[in-house]
């Protein structure tokens, strides 16, 4: 599975900055490291209905003196624009890992206008972004934006390429 | 509807000793600080939906102390869901209370969808909230004060008041001071790196 290797290397990275709360939209491109999160007794893991709750859940945390991390897919960022005002206002430190749809190789056209906006709407609202186009680089990004976020009171986020979650189809999502 | 919504805030809010406090943006936030500005009170200004699911983070990360979001019912119609993913949580110490006037007080009192039958406290109790109930008394307020601080949660209140237009109470707006002032209060000397140091003991 392409994804394997990534998601446990975030965990790790997660666990060592200190994370206690991951807030969640499911993608399948995050299922491993949901899973690797809900198996982790240290991690309290909050599946949303939306991801816009997921700020809400961060910024809470953040004044109980807990570090989180929202993971989504790049449609969910559309859901959280109005709520990243509260994140730069208060500079609250946030950190979200994105995965892209709507890239090469999407299969539903629907997706499309949200992830070529993604970027441009997260640099809108005062998120700074970096994207990654390949599973070794992520660890290494979430480390560093981690301490960026948590130390400098800033709200990141990584954008995961659509190729390095390599879904092509409704069953190869199905069988993720 | 007879409760008089400045009234029931400083009611509930009497003697809230080391109660953590979220306010809902609008009315509630000026409700909150017309009962007493405090440290420990984060009042919104925005993120309107949010109140619920900033009160449940705080919850999850300080599981010794109480928390109580106060917020209105057009703020909670606009974030519904965090009804059901509290109900998911189930954290004990958490404790939601709309003040309920039927409108939106901001904007005009135009109607909101409580003022149609909307049943808030029926969907809380359907999302899982251990303790859920529509208050429309003066003499249950007491009573609602020493569940939030007592009783095993999550707790759901919705407290019918008057549509009424008050003074305007503004707490402080610069959100990095509230944020900051809050977790001071809470955490003591937080250090650079945001690491937790031993809370202060509640006086």
């Amino acid at each position: 599975m392409p994804s394997r290797g990534w998601a446990d290397e975030v965990h790790q990275e997660l666990t060592a900055g200190g994370v206690r709360v991951v807030g969640y939209v499911p993608d399948a491109g995050h299922k491993r490291l949901i899973e690797r999160c809900h198996a982790d007794r240290k991690m309290r893991v909050v599946p949303l209905t939306t991801e816009e709750e997921g700020i809400g859940l961060a910024a809470g945390a953040w004044l109980g003196g807990e570090r989180s991390v929202l993971l989504m897919q790049s449609s969910g960022v559309g859901n959280i624009i109005n709520v990243l005002g509260m994140v730069q206002v208060c500079r609250f430190p946030l950190v979200m890992v994105v995965t892209m749809r709507g890239e090469a190789g999407e299969f539903n056209p629907w997706q499309v206008p949200m992830g070529e906006a993604t970027a441009r709407v997260l640099e809108a609202m005062g998120v700074t972004v970096r994207r990654v186009d390949a599973a070794e680089q992520i660890a290494p990004l979430a480390r560093q934006s981690l301490r960026s976020a948590f130390e400098e009171n800033s709200s990141q986020a990584i954008l995961v390429a659509q190729r390095v979650i390599g879904i092509k189809s409704f069953q190869e999502q199905r069988s993720q | 509807m007879t409760l008089h919504r400045r009234d029931v805030v400083a009611r509930l809010l009497e003697k809230r000793g080391a109660l953590l406090l979220v306010a809902g943006l609008g009315s509630t936030a000026w409700d909150i600080t017309a009962a007493g500005d405090s440290d420990l009170s984060f009042p919104l200004w925005g993120a309107m939906g949010q109140a619920a699911m900033i009160g449940l983070g705080l919850a999850l990360a300080q599981p010794k102390r109480r928390v109580l979001v106060i917020t209105g019912d057009g703020e909670m119609l606009l974030g519904l869901g965090a009804l059901a993913t509290i109900g998911v949580q189930q954290p004990p110490n958490l404790a939601l209370v709309v003040i309920d006037n039927e409108r939106y007080g901001e904007t005009g009192m135009q109607a909101t969808h409580t003022a149609h039958g909307v049943d808030l406290a029926a969907v809380a109790k359907a999302c899982g909230f251990r303790s859920s109930r529509t208050f429309r008394y003066r003499k249950d307020i007491a009573k609602l004060r020493g569940d939030i601080h007592r009783r095993t949660g999550p707790l759901f209140a919705a407290i019918k008041v008057m549509e009424e237009t008050l003074p305007l109470v503004l707490p402080p707006h610069d959100g990095v001071m509230l944020k900051t002032r809050f977790r001071r209060a809470l955490l003591g000397n937080v250090r650079e790196r945001g690491t937790k140091v031993p809370p202060q003991t509640p006086s």
